[in-house]
């Protein structure tokens, strides 16, 4: 019986020796006779006399079961079921499936729309956004806290009904003794001094639609006659943020072939607007779209992300926050070692929920006959959701099963693999580099804070990572 | 761990895992009304637990690997890698009164 490496990421940060251990995502640091036993296998199989040269019986043991070395015998990981019944948490309910923006790479309306909105209610009425509530309270039964998180179209053309399914969750927490909390994605367009105070007062946390200065802003987030959005909401954007006091507001910046400035579009939105946080995404898109970033686009992305990657951690060193929510996203799911056996909650813990009351497995397959699973009113079809699961699953996903990324990536997200591959159980290939490199990053940061201020790790033991 | 340090909250729950099944093999057995049944044997009663745990590790066997010494020792009649009690070696455990620490006055056997 001979002993070899097992499987794992080595990586270095603030000086010290680390391992990311795969896939049961824990985070170990080596010593000198750990890293001995490691140097030694990593130049071939050894017996355990071989390795009883370059190290003690108790390091061995150690480093065999925690899975870092293994022996020669293949093992296989037994498959995982589903869980039978997985209760759910959030609800990402489209109040309207209409937009006064016709910004071209949406999903929603673009040239890759999965959505099949003919026929259709355009505006979610309150009888079925009240049978929404129902249902996910009915179904998040064993969970304390669920969250709601009203999205479109444009949230804010239905205020009007927002608002009444505010008073009646909460109601309904109340009774229950529960706890319910929520958010709004928007443009930014309809804000007005009475609905930013609304926001504030409830606690509705806000996501603003964003891309960036006015440039690189209205290259896509355009009015239906082609007039940039930028001058429109830049006032409302000040106000909200200067008014809204009760949670932190965030921009969400789809990034496309002319919209690359990472670095810009960070300092304008942070420093001139004041965002709390800013999130960046590539735009989800075939890639024979013009504005579909290509792998030297991904590149130089990468590039600017390490550049604001390494200003967290010197913002982390001292203690200071920093607004990069991709890397404090990412170091919250290191920090806990989750371990995904799907990339995301959709059809888990998450739904969305259209305007006529059809469940989808999340607010970007909504209005989708293709992907519907089933309405809030009779529930979800069980076959429907365990088809879309059972793709979805890391363990089907052969091209994943040796990247040192899959306990974060598994595959990355079901719409973007449908848009590109026809099959939302499709490894997203087209971003592994990338998603490899950013995880490495992030691996980086996360062992230099742990070297050098393991206190500021205490902030994501509280933060819930994602299902 | 000496040679491990955990650091993130995966890597300690590893840890403990790892801790725990160790010490509760070297610790007194826990009382028999809470031990869950596992029926005793080799591969032939599929027995469960032998050798090796479901993640390749001895750390989480069901029964201590020691167990396996006796099962094979006494109780089987099949030709296994331990001597046999029934003709050759009745003697062979003598010095051994709890396996778990005396196993090293077993002794090396030499057909
Ligand atoms: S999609 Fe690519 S990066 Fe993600 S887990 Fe699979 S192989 Fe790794
Ligand atoms: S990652 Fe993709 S599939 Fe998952 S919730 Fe987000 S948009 Fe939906």
């Amino acid at each position: 019986m001979n002993f070899r490496l097992g499987e794992f990421h080595a990586f270095s940060g603030g000086g010290r020796r680390f391992l990311y251990t795969v896939p049961s995502a824990g985070i170990f640091e080596l010593d000198d006779t750990s890293a001995a036993v490691l140097a030694r296998l990593s130049q071939g199989e050894a017996t355990q006399e071989e390795l009883l040269a370059a190290a003690d019986a108790e390091t061995i043991g150690e480093l065999y079961q925690a899975r870092i070395i293994a022996t020669t015998e293949a093992f296989v990981d037994p498959p995982q079921p589903l869980p039978d019944n997985f209760p759910l948490q959030t609800m990402v309910m489209n109040l309207t499936n209409q937009c006064n923006l016709s910004c071209q790479y949406c999903y929603e309306f673009g040239e890759d729309k999965v959505a099949t909105p003919e026929g259709k209610p355009k505006f979610m009425d309150f009888e079925t956004a009240s049978a929404s509530v129902d249902y996910l309270f009915t179904q998040s039964a064993g969970r304390h806290g669920v969250h709601i998180t009203f999205f479109g179209g444009e949230t804010l053309m239905n205020f009007p009904l927002l608002k009444k399914v505010v008073d009646y969750a909460k109601q309904k927490a109340a009774d229950q003794g529960r706890a319910i909390d929520f958010s709004l994605t928007t443009n930014a367009t309809l804000l007005t001094p009475a609905i930013i105070e609304y926001l504030s007062a409830n606690e509705i946390g806000v996501t603003v639609s964003m891309d960036g200065d006015k440039a690189s802003h209205d290259k896509f987030r355009v009015f239906a006659n082609g007039k940039g959005s930028y001058d429109i909401i830049e006032p409302r954007v000040r106000e909200l943020i200067k008014e809204h006091k009760t949670r932190p507001i965030v921009a969400r910046v789809t990034m496309t072939s002319q919209a690359m400035d990472v670095l810009g579009t960070y300092r304008h939105l942070k420093n001139d607007l004041g965002f709390h946080e800013i999130g960046f995404a590539p735009v989800t898109t075939s890639p024979n779209r013009l504005y579909s970033i290509d792998n030297r686009g991904l590149d130089s992305v990468l590039d600017q992300f390490g550049v604001l990657a390494s200003e967290y951690l010197d913002h982390a060193l001292r203690g200071e926050h920093h607004g990069f929510s991709n890397v404090s996203d990412t170091l919250a799911e290191l920090h806990q070692g989750v371990n995904k056996s799907h990339p995301c909650g959709a059809a888990l813990g998450l739904v969305g929920v259209g305007p006529s009351g059809d469940i989808a497995p999340c607010h970007r397959f909504v209005d989708s006959d293709t992907h519907t699973l089933g309405h809030v009113s009779t529930g979800i079809d069980k076959a429907k959701q365990n088809d879309f699961l059972s793709r979805g699953h890391i363990q089907v996903k052969t091209d994943c099963r040796t990247c040192f990324a899959r306990p974060l990536c598994a595959g990355g997200c079901h719409h973007e693999a449908y848009v590109r591959y026809g099959d939302t159980g499709h490894p997203n290939l087209h971003y592994c580099d990338w998603i490899r490199g950013w995880t490495n990053i992030c691996l980086e940061i996360y062992g230099a804070i742990a070297a050098q201020n393991p206190d500021f790790l205490r902030h994501f033991s509280d933060r819930k990572a994602a299902a | 761990m000496k040679h491990l340090r955990a650091v993130n909250h995966k890597a300690r729950r590893i840890q403990e895992h790892i801790e725990n099944d160790v010490v509760a093999m070297q610790g007194p057995p826990t009382p028999a009304g809470q031990r869950p049944h596992v029926p005793m044997g080799c591969s032939i009663v599929f027995s469960p637990g032998w050798e090796v745990d479901s993640s390749g590790g001895t750390a989480g066997l069901c029964q201590p690997v020691e167990r396996d010494l006796y099962d094979c020792y006494i109780s089987c009649y099949w030709p296994a890698q331990v001597p046999d009690h029934m003709n050759n070696y009745p003697d062979w455990t003598a010095k051994c009164a709890a396996a778990t620490k005396d196993w090293r006055n077993i002794d090396l056997v030499f057909p």
